[in-house]
Formats: C-alpha cells, structure tokens, sequence
C-alpha cells in the first residue's frame, strides 16, 4: 500500500512540481505583494507591510469604477448568453435540414480574434465626423437620433460591451449545449410523447433537466470568464479604459501594472486578491446551488 | 380493447446513394388481437416486431393499412390520443425523478376534465405501485433501484393512466436469468388484474411460450403463425416456426419420402400417409425420439448429457443439417454408450415434413402406432 501510494505520487510529480512552481508560488508572492507597501519589483524593496494597499484602491474611483462595471457585465452577460445559447441549440436540435450550416455559422465568431471582431464592433457603432454608424443608420429609420455608443454616455457604452460580450461567448456555449441536448436519450421523448406531454412540459421537466449538469457548467464559466473580462474592453474602447469609464477589474490591474499609471505592483496585487476572493466566493456560491438542483 | 392490424405495411425509406428501395419492416400484417389477452410478437432480431410495436403505439406511422382499437380507427392518431402505454426497453424512467414522479408523471398531462389534483394524482399512483409491489420504493431515484425494480416502475408509469393497450418492448431482455422468470411471471399476474390487452415484443421463445395467450411469430416482416403457444409448437406451419420454438432445438433432416415412407439416408423411419414421393425436410423434435434397439433410424452415437428428469443423447447422422443430433429420453432409460451407434423409432406427432424448396408443412396421416 505504502509503496503503491508512492508510486502514485511520483506519477503525479511533474503536474504537481508544474503547478507549484507556476501557480502556486505565483499565487502566494501575489497575496504577499497585496499586504507589502510600495513593493518595487526592480529593487526587491517595500516601505512596510499592513492593509494600505487595499484601503487605497477601494478608496479609488477608478478601481470603484471597474468593479461596477465588471459586476453589470456578469450579471447582463452570464444569464442572457446562457438563455440564447440554450435557445439556439434548442431550435438547432428541432431541425434538420441546415442544420450543420447553422452550426458552422454560430460556431464562426469563437476562432475569430477578438481584437479583430472589435474592430468591426467599433465600426458598427462608432459615431465619426464623417458617418453615423451602421447601428445609428439602422436606429435613425426609427426616427431615434444618433448615440455615440463607443464615445457617448455611460449606458451606450456598457450596452455594447454587454453586446459584444454575449456575442463572443455564444458559440461555445451553443457548442455545448447542442452536444448535450444531442446525448438526450430520444427514449425519453417518445415515453413523454406517448404520455401525450405537451413540448414546453418537454423542455421543463425532461430536457432541461438532463442538460443541466452542462447548464450549470456554463453559468459557472461563465461568471468566471465575465469576471476576468478585460480584452473585449480593449478591443471595443482601447487602452485608455479609465478615461473611458469602461474599466474591468483585470483592466484595472493591467494599469495598475503596466499602463500610463503603472508601476503598483502591489496595488495591482490587492485588486487581483479582491478579484480572486469575488470569484471564489461566486463560484462556491454557484456550486452549492448546482448540487441542489442538478441531479447526477 | 381488440386491436387488429389491416394490410400494415411499413417501409423504411433507403438511407444514402446507390441504394434503392429501402427497407420493409412489416410487411402486409393481417391480425386480430383480442380484447384481454396478453399476445407475444417473436422473431428473431430485425424481424420487424419492434417495429409492429411503434405502429400499434402510434410513435411511427405505416406506409399502407390501418390500425383498429376496438371499433375505433386509430391509424391517423398521435400516439398521445390512442390511449396506449408503452413499457420501453431500457425502461426509459427519467433519472432525475424519484419513483413517485416518474409514475405521477403521464397523470400531469391530463387536461380539461381529466385533470386531477395532485393528491389524487399520489394517491392513484400509489394504487398503481402496489400493484405492482413497489410502493415502499416511491421515494428513491430509478439509479437506486434494481433492474427488477425499474422494470416494475416502468409498467406502473405505463398503466397509471390505465391505458386501452399496454405494449411492452423486450421486457425482460435487461435482466438476469432469474429475475426474468420472475418477472414473467409477475406481467402474466398484473396483465391478468388490469385485463388490459398487452403486447409484448421478445426473441425469447420460452418467454413467450410461457406467459402468452397468443404467440404472432414474424420472420422479415411477415408473419409467420398466430397462435396459442402450445398449438403452435406442435404444429408449425414451415420450417421456420418450427425451427424457431422449442429448446433444446428441433432436428431438422434432408429426408425424402418414397411410397408412403420417409426415408432418412438409408433408413426407412416413418409411416407417412397422403405424400406422396418428393424431397423434403423432416423436423423432429428433441423428445420425438424413442431408444430402441430394433429402432429405424440408425445415428452414430456421440455422447450423453444427464440433466437428472432427462437425459439427452448426442448423436450424428449423415443427413441431419447440423451436426448434432439431439434427443431427449428419459433418465431411467439405459444407454449402452460403448455402442458406436444408436438407434431410435419415431413418435409421429413429434416428427413434422416441411416442403423442400417452399418449406411450407406438409401434413401426414399415420394409420398405426409406429412405436
């Protein structure tokens, strides 16, 4: 036994030597920079060790700003892409013919760059000088007067990162559900089907069900991936998120770090532990009601 | 309910290209089911008696002929307005509901004036349960229970709503040797309880032998024989029944019948009255054999198997199809089994003639005793 479990650990002993050193260690030097002052990270030294780092970021508009921002943007996102996702597969489920086109055309803005597809964002929604935007041409047919969505006012500018957002993460969320509504066993349609079950009792009580260990995998992804949004912001309204009032918590930490403001790195340390902390305690939250109600 | 099926042909269409035609899964299906019995359809894998089940169910349509419950045309119905239960072959219980819901289940759909609340919904169920001995289970999930146990579920889920027709798909095909006798016996007990008409599809010949009312025996989509189990395992209409039923298997030999006598190989074995001389295939069952010395048919023998009540003797002969001959004699028979052969006369109820090439029976008549 003893030799037996030994084994095991020396087989485990690359993932774990890899994991230690690039993730653990991190983590740990992370937590410790969030509690030393004004560490500099060329000459090795910090003023004192205490609570300062964190009293001043959550006294900064900025960070304030960018945790507002992300939370909107979870709480808009998660459940509305998940909804739509399970909707579109639904109907890609129901149908035959096209069906494989209409996969490959959902599937097509996950292998596209993000930077790239925010580029085509900007260009829908931006208002120039010289053009309104395809979305405000569009909004103008309605006689609604042009928004500036990328430069405008604060809700303009969260409708489109909350747009963009839904839009890039559809096609994995469609990708598994198809895949899980597919592993339905179809003996269970034609045992409700024979009971005469109307298709809505259906999808409540049979398919939504059977789905939902991947429903559940999603949402919490998904609050995971919507927390760490910082990309999308840059692709849609460029570096400079703070002027833009667009920021992210990971943004924030990126210029706490690097940006026009950077060299914190014990700033950017406290608000990567605030944002860690808010994920850990979402993702227990989201898997203490899973197991309530998924069902394998 | 009677259920009777008019010229049912279903056809399924040819998947892919180059294939043409496609396949025919029944095949101009005449039968009566009559109301209250408990009918077996057997055939052998792919002989089109799932596929009978799900026309009479309604979950497929057929390409021609229509299907009766009692006085009722119900050929055009979805199966939710025909009024059937159906028991599937995994048993398809939803994995997330306890046993309670999986049975309360079908009474949810209930509308208008048939819909009940949720008290008399338990208390239906509950009725149901006992029924079929489940009701201490009501709470678990299907996970937690044995195969036995959802097999039972999944009747209780079938007949809640006290359906016209109760069809069961393989029944007993997921459980074990034991459990399946008495499962048998248990459908035979509740079908004889509910009185509903009940349809079973098995390729399990002793199933059916044992519990129908009423055996439909198919072969490629056709039906071959209707009839009570016993009829037609002393009477088989071809070959193929005859084949079909019975274990150990019949013995089937290249015979041919010259002046009145069936002749196998060499040995003249057998009066047969009213046929006259032509090749054909005698089919003897296992027991039809008596050993006797001065016996007709001559085999070489090949050993023994003592199963205590029986004993079976193995043996050969030139003109058997296979390669064993095998027949059952009584324990208290003695067998010289140093002898390189052995020798039997025939019990002509239990020998049957099958045309050579159509391998429809030929009957006989037998002036006297051969035996």
């Amino acid at each position: 036994m003893e030799n037996r479990s030994a084994k095991g650990w020396l087989y485990l002993l690359p993932a774990i030597l890899f994991l230690g050193v690039f993730m653990v260690y991190p983590l740990i030097d992370v937590f410790v920079y969030s509690f030393e002052e004004g560490y500099n990270s060329a000459s090795q030294t910090f003023f004192g060790t205490g609570l300062y780092n964190y009293s001043y970021i959550l006294h900064d508009p900025y960070f304030l700003q960018a945790v507002k921002n992300t939370f909107i943007l979870v709480i808009v996102t998660v459940p509305l892409s998940t909804l739509i996702a399970l909707g579109i597969s639904y109907g890609l489920s129901s149908i035959k013919a096209l069906r494989e086109l209409y996969q490959t055309v959902f599937f097509l803005p996950y292998v596209t760059n993000t930077l790239a597809v925010g580029l085509v964002f900007m260009i829908l929604f931006r208002k120039t000088a010289y053009s309104d935007g395809l979305v405000n041409l569009l909004l103008g047919l309605f006689g609604i007067s042009p928004i500036d969505f990328i430069d405008g006012p604060y809700w303009a500018k969260m409708f489109v990162l909350c747009f963009y957002t839904i839009w890039v993460v559809l096609p994995f969320k469609i990708l598994i559900l198809t895949g899980a509504l597919a592993s339905v066993n179809e003996e269970y349609y034609n045992a409700a089907r024979i009971d005469g079950t109307r298709p809505f009792r259906i999808f409540r009580k049979i398919t939504l069900p059977m789905i939902s260990p991947m429903v559940f995998y999603l949402i919490i992804t998904g609050f995971i991936g919507a927390f760490k949004a910082y990309s999308d912001a840059v692709a849609l309204f460029g570096t400079n998120l703070n002027a833009a009032e667009m920021n992210t918590i990971v943004g924030y930490v990126y210029d706490m770090l690097y940006g026009d403001s950077g060299g914190y790195p014990s700033y950017a340390s406290a608000a990567a532990i605030i944002l860690f902390a808010i994920v850990l305690t979402i993702t227990c939250i989201n898997l203490l009601i899973s197991k309530k109600h998924v069902h394998y | 309910m009677k259920v009777v099926l008019q010229h049912i042909t279903k056809i399924f269409p040819a998947r892919g290209r180059g294939s043409n035609g496609g396949t025919v899964a029944a095949n101009d299906l005449n039968f009566e089911i009559p109301d209250g019995e408990l009918v077996a359809l057997l055939g052998p894998s792919g002989c089109g008696k799932s596929t009978t089940l799900n026309l009479i169910s309604g979950l497929q349509r057929p390409t021609d002929g229509r299907i009766f419950f009692g006085g009722d045309d119900v050929t055009d119905l979805p199966p939710e307005n025909r009024g059937v239960g159906l028991v599937f072959q995994n048993y398809a219980l939803y994995p997330h509901l306890s046993v309670m819901d999986n049975i309360i289940f079908p009474l949810g759909n209930l509308r208008g004036k048939d819909r009940m609340t949720k008290p008399e919904m338990k208390e239906k169920a509950h009725e149901i349960a006992k029924l079929v001995q489940i009701d201490e289970l009501m709470d678990r999930k299907p996970a937690e229970l044995s195969g036995g146990q959802q097999q039972r579920v999944a009747i209780a889920r079938a007949l809640v709503k006290m359906p016209r027709v109760l069809l069961l798909d393989e029944p007993l095909s997921n459980l074990d040797a034991r459990l399946r006798l008495q499962t048998r016996e248990e459908i035979k007990r509740i079908q004889r309880e509910t009185k509903i008409t009940t349809v079973f599809v098995t390729h399990d010949q002793d199933e059916a032998m044992s519990i129908s009312d009423r055996i439909i025996v198919m072969k490629a989509g056709v039906v071959q024989q209707i009839g009570k189990p016993q009829e037609v395992y002393d009477s088989p209409a071809n070959l193929f029944v005859a084949n079909f039923l019975g274990t150990p298997p019949i013995n089937v030999f290249s015979a041919s019948v010259r002046g009145g006598r069936l002749i196998i190989g060499e040995d003249s074995v057998l009066e047969v009255g009213g046929v006259s001389d032509c090749e054909v295939w005698a089919a003897i069952r296992p027991e039809g054999f008596i050993l006797d010395e001065r016996g007709p048919l001559c085999c070489d023998f090949g050993g023994l198997e003592v199963m205590g009540r029986d004993i079976s003797v193995l043996s050969s002969n030139q003109a058997a199809v296979k390669p064993t001959v095998r027949s059952i004699i009584s324990a208290e028979n003695r067998v010289d089994t140093s002898s390189k052969t052995v020798r039997f006369s025939l019990k002509p109820n239990k020998a049957f003639l099958f045309d050579k090439t159509s391998e429809e029976r030929i009957l006989f008549t037998t002036a006297r005793k051969e035996n």
